[in-house]
């Protein structure tokens, strides 16, 4: 059991989900294109909730809903990703894999790195086309790698949690129960108007939501005057930690059950 | 056996097959239920917008789940569909006296009636929460009717991507392509109050924001002839046009096997 064997075992892993991906466009495009839809439809088609009185995003709507369909573009990259751990789990690949690997712990680590990649191609399409559509960054150099910083760990956190879901059900059909709490935490956060803005409800629950912490600290990122930078990276570490044992353990259920 | 029993033991499949998957039945439910209670809650105060047409934005935005638990069921209905091609169903049920138009006209009954209860649900919701249709009792009733049409419409167009393809991947592939019709429509905001250029015109050449507006206009603004009438005359248009398609390509498919 050597350090050797965890990364080899990932890098197959990773290479494998990877080559998948690339070359089936019905795997590739839903990643790519839906956050290019959320983006489409929040910038492009909400623009005038900018003149709704009190709100004072100095960059504009569009750079402020650019954070947002970032973060869900990462989340939902690694949701994707759960989705191909149940398909080999379904198909009983992910048994021979388990079989084959000499330290299974690669295994979480490989779709790790796989989902990241895949994150990577759709924040680089999203940005290009947010540049094109006249987004405004106010922020420097250092606070937009720290907002990509903030997404890449969010990629993770989004991998895990549905790796860990899929590890435990083993079936296509899960893909609801992976896609439905993420989207729940995305959207119970300030999506269409800062926080101050919310009334009722939400309100309540964007308060206690870790999400908003996350989204309100990228969009102070894109603005160029970061605000509890440190504690939106701490939240986004704890996440990854915690969903880290999360999978590891799912792992050690689909072992006891002889997946 | 009759035309009329062959069409009610197609869709009585259709119907018991969708029950019998949780995920077909449930997502389409929560789903839509979910973005509405999320987007009428962060975008109430878009209704302080010079010139919107309530003052309560989950009324506007209550069309959107008709529209969009619509897609779910034909995505749903369409890749069950493919899936009786892709595991011979289709060939098997060709041997028997099963007619085509049996199958297309159960298969939509099915989708149908599976509309008519997920928008009965949105609608009960809706209410429940404090949204009063402006047209009265008749409306709601012009609101089912126009909800299982917009099934129905989009229903027959996964019959028919379902027969011309036969994989059921491949009409899952076309659910990203519905789904930026909904995006790319007035569905968060009334096309007047659409600030950007291009978007505006994508939503005014959308049909999808016709079927929304439609649906809206019983809701927030009570009997709009000439809504209606869009709504009502664009969705009996893609009925028409893709139970024709979806005809065609079982007819093809038939002569195949």
């Amino acid at each position: 059991m050597t350090g050797g064997h965890f990364w080899s075992v990932a890098w197959a892993v990773a290479w494998r989900v990877l080559h998948n991906v690339f070359t089936t466009p019905s795997l590739l495009l839903p990643g790519l294109v839906f956050p290019l839809f959320f983006f489409t439809a929040f910038a492009g088609g909400l623009s005038r909730v900018d003149n709704i009185p009190g709100f004072d995003f100095p960059p504009g709507y569009t750079a402020f809903q650019f954070v947002f369909v970032l973060l869900q573009s990462a989340a939902f990259g690694g949701v994707f990703t759960g989705f191909g751990v149940a398909r080999d789990f379904e198909y009983g690949f992910a048994r021979r894999l388990m079989l084959a690997a000499p330290r299974r712990s690669g295994i979480i680590a490989g779709y790790a790195i796989a989902a990241l990649v895949r994150w990577a191609a759709t924040a680089a399409l999203l940005t290009v086309v947010a540049v094109l559509a006249g987004m405004n960054v106010g922020g420097g150099g250092v606070d937009v790698v720290a907002l990509y910083g903030l997404a890449l760990i969010v990629s993770l956190v989004g991998t895990l949690w549905a790796t860990g879901v899929a590890m435990r059900l083993r079936t296509s059909q899960a893909g609801p129960v992976m896609q439905l709490p993420v989207f729940l935490a995305l959207f119970f956060a300030p999506v269409y108007v800062p926080l101050d803005l919310l009334t009722g409800w939400l309100e309540a629950v964007a308060s206690l939501n870790p999400v908003t912490h996350l989204l309100e600290a990228g969009r102070s990122l894109i603005a160029g005057s970061p605000a509890d930078v440190g504690l939106a990276f701490l939240i986004a570490a704890g996440l990854a930690v915690a969903l880290g044992v999360w999978a590891l353990r799912g792992l050690r259920a689909a072992e006891r059950a002889g997946a | 056996m009759s035309l009329a029993a062959q069409i009610g033991h197609i869709a009585q499949r259709s119907v018991v097959r969708t029950l019998r998957q949780p995920a077909n039945t449930v997502f389409p439910i929560v789903f839509p239920m979910a973005l509405l209670a999320v987007t009428s809650a962060g975008l109430s105060a878009a209704t302080e917008i010079p010139g919107f047409p309530t003052d309560s934005f989950l009324a506007f935005f209550l069309a959107f789940p008709f529209i969009q638990g619509a897609l779910f069921a034909t995505m749903n209905a369409g890749t069950d569909l493919a899936r009786d091609v892709q595991t011979g169903f289709l060939n098997r049920l060709a041997l028997t006296p099963m007619r085509g138009a049996a199958l297309i006209a159960g298969q939509l009954g099915g989708i149908a009636l599976m509309g008519l209860v997920q928008a009965i649900f949105y609608l009960s919701i809706g209410l429940a929460f404090g949204v009063r249709l402006e047209s009265g009792v008749p409306g709601a009733v012009v609101l089912l009717s126009l909800a299982t049409l917009i099934a129905i419409a989009f229903g027959a167009l996964g019959a028919f991507f379902a027969l011309r393809t036969g994989s059921s991947e491949s009409v899952q592939g076309l659910f990203p392509l519905l789904f930026v019709l909904l995006f790319l429509s007035s569905m968060n905001l009334p096309r007047e109050l659409i600030e950007t250029d291009w978007f505006r015109t994508v939503a005014t050449l959308n049909p999808v924001s016709y079927l929304i507006e439609g649906v809206r206009s019983l809701i927030i603004t009570g009997w709009d002839v000439q809504a209606l009438a869009l709504a009502f005359g664009i969705g009996s248009a893609i009925a028409v046009l893709a139970i024709a398609a979806a005809a065609w390509a079982l007819g093809l498919r038939m002569t195949r096997t």
